[in-house]
């Protein structure tokens, strides 16, 4: 069974269009990487496919539920790690944790015991009672992941997950990632190809709101007669190098 | 129970910012000392009971109350801008978990600051009744309405903007045109008829009615005050609303 089955999904700014018919499916389990340039829409599908912006056209299925019909039934079943680190600055490591989890219906129990793993996993421990606003950048971005993993969604979307970590807690998050791998179903968008080639099933390529091409990592380098994912990437993502 | 969770959430986020405290719990109590010191040397031969306890005490509950839009407005607008806020959005949290999970620590500490208020002022001379404690559910009842004002723009503008408008704008407006610093049957005219139409005045009214046991004067200024809070927050669930399904955040 399809986890996302998206059908000509659009997103209009105005006369901008950010999103241009997107078609894409993505199976049970599997890890899909979204690649593209600066602006060229990540983002913005991810928030649709996460119900925090609407579809101006088009729609997306999530294991069965639509996001324009029944956003509250989609919600229950992902999470997102945006783009920009969100976490409670005034709450400390451990209260975030534990905030999301049973926000996400844990009873109080299980809250405690998945927000412990969650730390220990992230190596936040021994910042566990400090307030988040008061750790380092990195350190506010692995428990900004961490909330987006606590809840154990179905399907997770991990918005340039890695930006800002140090070499350890990058090779960390890809390890956690791996071991999802075929339990949960993941998109992740990055600007580090070497991410993208280590860890996707599948990768696809968006340029203007438009998906180039999509495949995997094999794929694309035969389609485009290169070596690398790297010179795949610059020919389908409209660069001239 | 995600309204309680989220409830206890932004009561540690509040209480956890020392300037809060100081401006939600302190600062009435510093005007009621300053107010009574400038009230002590008015010359009785004046007769100017203005800033006698007894007026006092119900304008300040009301003036400390006017810090809740500030709080409420701050708190939002910064959950917006940090994208804690959209992390939620995209949790299965609605909209009535939101505004009823800002509103109601607002109102526990509303209650908790007129009771200080209050009870500060019996120590300067206020008598002491049971009739205190409806004057302060009938305080924190008319906090709601500045409430629903900071979630109304917090909704919509960035901190500063907020600070700007509850914080200055709106503290004035209700402090001037309540008649706790200025006697305004005295002044009369469009200035009175400012008072009258906005709620600020009635909030002052309907506490002191309680407070000194008119209970039949309290409906018609309670429900100017209910009218205006039902409007301003209807008003915050929409615009609130729009955001959360992708509006401009
Ligand atoms: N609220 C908005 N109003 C108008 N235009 C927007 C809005 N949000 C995004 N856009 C535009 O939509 C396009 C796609 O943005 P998006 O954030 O999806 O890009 P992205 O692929 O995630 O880029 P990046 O790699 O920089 O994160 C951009 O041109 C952006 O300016
Ligand atoms: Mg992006």
């Amino acid at each position: 069974m399809n986890a996302i089955t998206i059908t000509n999904m659009s997103k209009k700014y105005g006369e901008f269009t950010a999103v241009d018919e997107l078609n894409l499916t993505i199976e049970q389990g599997e890890l899909f990487s979204l690649l593209g340039v600066n602006g060229a829409g990540k983002t913005t599908t991810i928030k649709m496919l996460s119900c925090l912006i609407k579809p101006t056209g088009g729609d997306a299925v999530l294991l069965g539920d639509s996001v324009k019909e029944h956003p509250q039934a989609v919600k229950a079943k992902i999470n997102i790690s945006p783009q920009e680190t969100a976490v409670a600055a005034n709450l400390s490591v451990i209260e975030n944790l534990e905030l999301i989890a049973s926000i996400y219906g844990k009873d109080s129990k299980t809250v405690k015991k998945s927000a412990d793993k969650m730390a220990t996993q992230f190596r936040l421990d021994g910042v566990r009672n400090k307030k988040s606003k008061q750790l380092s950048g990195g350190m506010q971005r692995r428990l900004s992941i961490a909330m987006a993993l606590i809840s154990n969604p179905k399907i997770l979307f991990l918005d340039e997950p890695t930006l800002g970590l140090d070499v350890l807690a990058r090779r960390e998050l890809w390890t956690c990632i791996k071991s999802l791998k075929g339990k949960v179903t993941i998109i992740l968008t990055t600007h580090y190809l070497e991410e993208a080639e280590a860890l996707s099933d599948r990768v696809g390529i968006m340029a203007n709101g438009k998906l180039t091409a999509i495949g995997t990592v094999a794929e694309l380098t035969e389609q485009t007669g290169t070596s690398k994912l790297e010179d795949a990437f610059v020919m389908l993502s409209g660069g001239a190098v | 129970m995600r309204i309680v969770l989220f409830a206890k959430r932004n009561t540690k986020e509040i209480l956890r910012d020392p300037t809060n405290l100081f401006f939600g719990l302190g600062f009435p109590l510093i005007l009621l000392v300053l107010l009574s010191i400038i009230n002590a040397s008015i010359p009785t031969e004046a007769n100017n009971t203005m800033f006698s306890i007894e007026n006092l005490a119900p304008g300040l509950a009301m003036f400390g109350t006017a810090f809740m839009a500030l709080f409420s407005g701050m708190l939002l607008s910064k959950d917006r801008t940090s994208s804690f806020l959209m992390r939620l959005f995209a949790s299965p949290m609605t909209s009535l978990d939101f505004i009823l999970g800002y509103t109601l620590p607002l109102f526990v500490m509303a209650l908790a600051q007129a009771a200080i208020t209050l009870f500060a002022s019996c120590l300067a001379g206020l008598e002491l009744t049971v009739n205190l404690l409806p004057a302060i559910l009938v305080t924190a009842l008319s906090s709601l309405l500045f409430v629903g004002f900071g979630l109304l723009f917090g909704s919509m503008m960035n901190e500063k903007a907020v600070g700007g408008i509850c914080g200055a704008v709106l503290t004035n407006v209700a402090g001037w045109l309540s008649g706790v610093f200025i006697p305004l049957d005295l002044i009369g005219g469009a200035f009175k008829k400012a008072a009258d139409i906005l709620p600020f005045y009635h909030s002052v009214q309907a506490i002191k009615a309680v407070l000194y046991g008119n209970f039949g004067e309290l409906l018609p200024h309670l429900t100017i005050i209910l009218g205006y809070s039902v409007v301003i927050f209807a008003l915050a669930v929409i615009v609130f609303q729009r955001k959360m399904s992708g509006g401009k955040a």
